[in-house]
């Protein structure tokens, strides 16, 4: 479209009604800075591309945190460096928008440099504007991540030693290594032409974003007359001296032809789809009918331990997921604390009716011990009158205790004769079920696969087995 | 203003910082510091009337969103919404 | 059916899922990695968005953007990650973004261990970061309350415009319980007058910055009063035997666990125990705490898994009227019943 007129672009707000103040008619920036120029650039561009109404600018912290003043988007300002970590959130949301983040040298090279870096490597859909002036503004002229060797600022009195302050940092060419960016390119701002070349390459960066095609960068070299000490005209010149050997222009990476729109999925809040997608049923939970369970086996406190690999854990957890079942309320807690030390898994079960308490089985009325040193380690606290089941394949020593009652069952080896050792944690199902008279045999069968969801039927059949052959085995011999 | 033939370059005195980028973006010299001076104490940069080829330099390279206004050759203002 | 069997850290991403939340951006930490990965599992699902961020900082940043858009957002994470993300918290208070961070705490300082402790207390209830600021805290204690409490945060959350964490330890995040789940909310809440959709009707700001001295301090006097209105309104507790308590043992989180055995086991022997947990911790239940004198309690004893910074609110709620006394324990350990009452015994010489 020929323009016949070139005037305040409309991507720019009428009255800066957020600028506090008398002065609501121009902008705070100092006299001769680029950040005016560019503003101009890219309000020119969000109206030329009509995307007034489709546009999410970030102003970041530096001179441009004012940014939010003039633009007549929706707008956020956020903390130092972190533009385009909100603005990978602000995308995600809104994926259908142009999403701009705004950012100075110090913002997204220093404090912001893994935001940035990382932000591109996600290919995130949003366009970034990198004002390189060579130094922090907002702050009073210290050095920024680009500030030029030899260059002197508030931090380097002595002008920036490479030795001690390292070198100006490239985003471009750093940047445009990664896989995922769309558009990388350095423009400058420093006379007439190169000013249309930065216009072209803001149009281009957001007709990019306006097609959704992932991360474009376009960092702009720019002056700050203010921070320099220098006079507008002259920082230009300057720009054109200084910066441009240490940063040279051009594009550095540009397949914007082969972008893809980048998609999103919609979010699911219907009630009854998210249920189902979760595998959630609205069916009302069915308890299985209790057995006569005698009194000191209704509110089970429950040790379960040995060497990792015994299958300490999912023995717990089959106790409690079995229990549940039976309307109980049920805790599982892994070992945690000292115990964790010392060579032994160990789990702790609460199995009651009734809130439970103390979730770790400091004092178990059951320990289950399915090698030496557990028992060792933990006999001495059952409970008075409590129970002990023992692995009597591996421990070969006799329990010490004679006011508790007592199981020794090989339980190591009749998961051996079933031919798979680690079938071990429903024999001890099996064999709790058989003591306790919490569980009925064939309840647990029937939940077996819930308890192995996504596993083979074989390893169903060979783990039902191993129930029925620790019940069967205490039922004989106790 | 009468003559819309012309191109022409027309700045806001109050809202100008007087920077003076636009002078030195001319290709036509016919840009320059006024001598007076604006509210906010600045030179600011004023059009000497005639010779502006309207290449729009002087807006692109002005920080200020409202200071530069560029009417381009036979621009007509009942067209422009 | 809706009875399950899950770890408090899977829990509260159910809760979340249930209350709508339609993005969670996380970073792995142990004891909290859970909560990232059963987002990862489930929001995916749901064509709800799950992120691993970079970092911290770079996750709650996130969070910012996502409850500035207008979306139910979460993130998790334990003490030194917590730290790190101070920043991003301040920053969702200053623009009064609601958002949830479940807090699963180990042990500090530094880098610490990944046992249970409470010693984020401080960092959490008071703020944490920089500015005047409080965020609404729960502090479940079970699985259920893991789903219950994280759903409840969201509404908060909405409802005040804050910042509202889900505090617990590796305990209760580690701990597997019976949990039913929630039906899921049908109708999120309309944020049209503040979020940033990009759309020509709500060209709204985001935005924690009054440069003028005056607009800032007018600022701050809104969150004040707002922060005044949350300690009115939200505070949560819950009592055991405490009708006729002498000595009551007050603890949050797992400890209002061991606590709940103690006093079970100091009543089968006779003592008039209670306990009193706090279920929010900002806004903390003073009222409730300074009426303690007046029923007839007469020792106050504070559990921590951290060396006595709840019990500084304990205090300033008791105004030294009867005495008040702290038991710890630090680095991952955390009391047995039978240590809590032999302390009440030791201090108060009731318990045999």
């Amino acid at each position: 479209m020929k323009k016949t007129v070139l005037r305040k672009p409309k991507g720019f707000i009428d009255v800066y009604k957020h600028k506090p103040g008398a002065e609501k008619d121009r902008t705070h920036y100092c006299p001769g800075c680029g950040h005016g120029i560019l503003h101009k650039l890219i309000a020119e561009a969000i109206e030329d591309l009509d995307i007034i109404d489709d546009t999410i600018l970030i102003s970041p912290v530096g001179c441009s945190v004012f940014a939010y003043y003039y633009f007549d988007t929706g707008n956020f300002q956020v903390a130092h460096g972190r533009a385009p970590a909100v603005g990978t959130a602000v995308s995600r949301a809104n994926p259908d928008k142009v999403v701009i983040s705004y950012q100075g040298d110090g913002d997204l090279a220093a404090i912001g440099g893994n935001n940035i870096l990382q932000a591109a490597n996600r290919g995130e859909n949003i366009a970034v504007f990198f004002v390189n002036n060579a130094i922090y503004g907002m702050t009073g002229g210290q050095m920024a991540p680009t500030t030029l060797l030899e260059q002197i600022t508030t931090t380097t009195p002595y002008g920036r030693n490479a030795n001690t302050d390292g070198f100006p940092m490239k985003m471009c060419e750093v940047l445009s290594q990664l896989s995922a960016p769309t558009y990388v390119e350095r423009v400058s701002l420093h006379d007439a032409p190169h000013i249309r070349r930065t216009r072209a390459a803001v149009r281009k960066a957001l007709q990019n974003a306006k097609e959704r095609k992932g991360f474009q960068f376009v960092e702009v070299l720019s002056t700050c007359p203010s921070g320099w000490k220098i006079d507008p005209v002259k920082s230009m010149e300057w720009v054109k001296e200084k910066m441009l050997p240490q940063f040279p222009l051009g594009v550095y990476k540009d397949v914007s032809n082969e972008a893809v729109a980048v998609e999103r999925p919609v979010p699911i809040f219907d009630p009854a789809i998210v249920w189902e997608k979760l595998g959630i049923s609205s069916v009302a939970d069915v308890d299985f009918p209790r057995g006569d369970v005698p009194d000191e086996y209704r509110k089970m406190s429950i040790r379960v331990a040995g060497f990792g690999g015994q299958g300490i854990m999912v023995t717990g957890q089959a106790l409690a997921s079995v229990a549940l079942e039976y309307g109980y309320n049920v805790s599982w807690l892994p070992s945690y604390g000292p115990e964790m030390r010392g060579g032994t898994a160990n789990c702790s079960v609460n199995i009651q009716d009734g809130t439970i308490g103390a979730a770790e089985a400091v004092k178990p009325g059951l320990l289950l011990a399915m090698n030496r040193p557990s028992l060792e380690k933990f006999e001495k606290f059952i409970v008075p009158g409590g129970t002990l089941i023992y692995n009597s394949t591996l421990i070969d020593i006799k329990p010490v205790r004679n006011d508790i009652k007592v199981f020794a069952i090989p339980i190591t080896g009749i998961a051996d004769e079933l031919g798979n050792t680690r079938v071990q944690s429903l024999v001890n199902i099996g064999a709790y079920a058989a003591i306790t008279g919490m569980f009925n045999v064939d309840h647990v069968v029937e939940l077996l696969p819930k308890l192995f969801k996504g596993k083979k039927q074989a390893i169903i059949d060979l783990n039902a087995k191993a129930v029925k052959a620790g019940y069967d085995y205490v039922k004989e011999n106790f | 203003m009468t003559d819309a033939k012309y191109p022409r370059s027309e700045v806001d005195p109050d809202k100008c910082k007087g920077c003076g980028l636009c002078i030195a973006a001319c290709p036509k010299k016919v840009l320059v510091f006024s001598p007076k001076l604006n509210s906010k104490g600045y030179h600011y940069a004023e059009y000497v009337g005639s010779g502006c080829v309207g290449c729009g330099n002087c807006f692109y390279n002005c920080p200020e969103p409202d200071a530069i206004t560029v009417y381009l050759r036979n621009y007509d203002p009942e067209k422009v919404v | 059916m809706a009875r399950m069997l899950m770890k408090g850290n899977y829990a509260a991403v159910y809760g979340a899922a249930m209350a709508g939340c339609t993005a969670y951006y996380g970073y792995p930490i142990t004891p909290a990695s859970e909560i990232a990965e059963s987002a990862a599992a489930l929001f995916p699902k749901l064509g709800r968005i799950f992120l691993q961020a970079e970092s911290e900082v770079a996750a709650i940043n996130m969070v910012y953007g996502a409850a500035g858009s207008g979306q139910r957002v979460m993130t998790g994470s334990s003490g030194p990650g917590i730290s790190l993300k101070s920043e991003g918290i301040s920053y969702c208070a200053g623009a009064a973004l609601p958002c949830v961070i479940v807090d699963i705490m180990r042990g500090g300082p530094g880098l610490g261990n990944i046992g249970p402790e409470q010693s984020d207390y401080n960092q959490v209830v008071k703020g944490g970061g920089h500015g005047n600021y409080k965020n609404i805290v729960l502090a479940p204690n079970s699985s259920q309350e893991m789903c219950d409490y994280t759903m409840l945060a969201f509404e908060l959350a909405d409802k005040y415009r804050t910042p509202v964490f889900v505090l617990t330890d590796g305990v209760i995040g580690q701990m597997m319980e019976s949990v039913t789940i929630p039906e899921p909310v049908k109708e999120l809440p309309d944020k049209s007058d503040y979020a940033v959709f990009g759309n020509p009707l709500h060209k709204n700001l985001v935005n924690s910055i009054y440069i003028d001295h005056d607009d800032l301090e007018a600022w701050n006097m809104v969150l004040y009063k707002k922060y005044q209105q949350i300690e009115e309104n939200e505070v949560r507790f819950e009592e055991y035997m405490m009708d006729d308590a002498e000595i009551v043992v007050v603890g949050y989180g797992s400890v209002s666990r061991v606590l709940r055995t103690a006093v079970d086991d100091a009543r089968a022997k006779g003592v008039k125990m209670g306990l009193f947990r706090p279920i929010t911790l900002f806004p903390f239940p003073v009222n409730e705490i300074a009426a303690f004198p007046g029923r007839g309690v007469k020792h106050v004893l504070t559990v921590e898994l951290s060396t006595g910074q709840m019990v500084d609110d304990v205090n300033l709620a008791l105004g030294g009227v009867i005495k008040s006394d702290l038991y710890f324990r630090l680095g991952g350990n955390v009391p047995s019943a039978d240590e809590i009452t032999g302390k009440v015994s030791e201090l108060y010489g009731e318990v045999k």
